[in-house]
């Protein structure tokens, strides 16, 4: 049904927003509804997971500075030794099988404020040629308004040996770009906590790659 | 490490931009500078995978899976399709979710004021892991169009709402699926945020009779494609420190 170019590959299909009512499909609770048995996405760490514990949250605001209450945002990340639960990961060592490392989150419709508890990442390897890469937590929102689901890095402030010989922040020419990447860290109840805003557009636009 | 594991390009011509002032919520949701270019990592070809024991019996059938004094009302379809990459293969075990406003263009959801009422057998939401063959069915209520606060007249046309994993996170797809024939799809904000014409033919569902079963459901019939992976036959980028 769908026509191969000339020379046989397919085109991909292409993104729509995700509208206002994502959450009916992806977060039905916050929709207003119970549907599902299992809801996934909500639980990224269960009481087997080795690692640090820590807390990552931030607000997303538009142009105008208005935090944007109808985003959902996915993370996908290394475990504490820095393996991905997925085959294609082939680096040696141990690897933690009870972390999945995706989670899924809505963003308040109060208040615009999305969290995750989750570990943080061990180091993983760069492409050859390159060193390891800073623990970092990739990022992944839609909302109502956004065309095209926009990806982006979380790394974190006190790991700044690594972030500075990390081979992703490095290919970001201006230097205070690189800094809409790095989460703040603060001590709430004797727990660490990230905290990273992302601006959509304009003054102190987070980097969004094209992966 | 894999040595073909590396994805194609994203073909950004074939997508909506970040700013597409039709649809103005965009407006101020689009980032204005440009993406920076990365190339993949193990962070990118890798992405969470599901298993059929997370998903309930009834989660592929929006039909009966919110039922609770009767059944929902409205036009019986199946929406079937595969779910295939750039280089045409099936993706197998991936997970599928669907969402969508009822007959009468009302979504379950608590910021939805539409007038149009709510039906209270339908849920509409749904969700499913593709076969072997990359196939993946379920059987829903077809939505109805509904009004929305974008010009002082913009209705969508009837839409399905799709959320699609790949094997890697950057596969990671939303989309909206319409269906043949709707005269709303022309004046339509949304999917006209796409300029080119075919990749916008392309998410319009077909009326499929031979899928249909008689005297009960009307079946449609759309594929997916996501992005496809790399052969690269002589080295592996990906690998090493």
């Amino acid at each position: 049904m769908i026509t191969p170019d000339t020379l046989g590959y397919l085109p991909e299909t292409a993104s729509q927003t995700a509208g206002p009512y994502v959450h009916i499909g992806l977060i039905p609770k916050q929709a207003g509804f119970d549907i599902f048995e299992t809801n996934l996405g909500e639980t990224l760490v269960t009481p087997a997971v080795q690692g640090e514990r820590i807390r990552i949250e931030g607000r997303i605001y538009d142009g105008t500075g208005t935090p944007v209450r109808d985003a959902l945002v996915e993370i996908w990340q290394a475990d504490s030794f820095g393996r991905h639960n997925h085959p294609a990961d082939r680096q040696d060592g141990p690897r933690d099988e009870a972390f999945r490392g995706w989670g899924r989150t809505g963003t308040d419709f109060q208040t615009g404020l999305w969290c995750f508890e989750t570990i943080k990442p061990g180091r993983v390897a760069g492409r050859r040629g390159h060193r390891r890469m800073a623990p970092h937590i990739s990022l992944w929102i839609v909302a109502r308004g956004i065309n095209i689901g926009l990806s982006t890095r979380l790394y974190f402030e006190d790991e700044a040996e690594a972030n500075a010989e990390d081979p992703v922040l490095r290919i970001i020419e201006q230097p205070e770009r690189r800094k809409t990447l790095i989460a703040r860290r603060e001590t709430r109840e004797g727990r660490p906590v990230y905290i990273l805003d992302i601006r959509l557009q304009g003054e102190g636009e987070t980097v969004f790659f094209d992966l | 490490m894999n040595p073909d594991s590396e994805f194609i390009q994203r073909d950004r011509g074939l997508h909506p931009p970040a700013v597409t002032p039709i649809y103005k919520t965009s407006v101020f949701r689009g980032p204005h500078r440009p993406l920076i270019s990365l190339q993949n990592s193990l962070s990118e070809v890798t992405g969470p995978a599901f298993g059929q024991d997370e998903l309930g019996p009834l989660d592929n059938d929006l039909i009966l899976n919110y039922a609770k004094a009767g059944e929902p009302v409205g036009e019986r379809i199946i929406v079937h399709g595969r779910v295939l990459d750039g280089a045409a293969r099936p993706v197998p075990g991936v997970l599928v979710e669907f969402w969508q406003a009822n007959a009468s263009g009302r979504y379950r959801h608590r910021n939805d004021t539409y007038i149009g009422t709510i039906d209270p057998n339908f849920g509409g939401c749904g969700r499913t892991i593709t076969d072997a063959e990359g196939r993946y069915v379920f059987r829903t209520i077809k939505p109805g169009p509904y009004p929305f606060r974008n010009r002082v007249n913009d209705w969508r046309p009837a839409h399905i709402h799709f959320s699609v994993f790949g094997s890697g996170f950057a596969q990671r797809l939303i989309t909206q699926m319409y269906f043949e024939g709707d005269p709303l799809i022309r004046h339509d904000s949304i999917i006209n945020t796409v300029a080119d014409e075919g990749a916008r033919d392309r998410l319009v569902a077909r009326l499929d009779l031979n899928a249909a079963v008689p005297l009960d459901t009307l079946a449609y019939r759309w594929d997916i494609v996501l992005r496809g992976r790399r052969s690269t036959v002589f080295e592996n980028r990906l690998q090493g420190n």
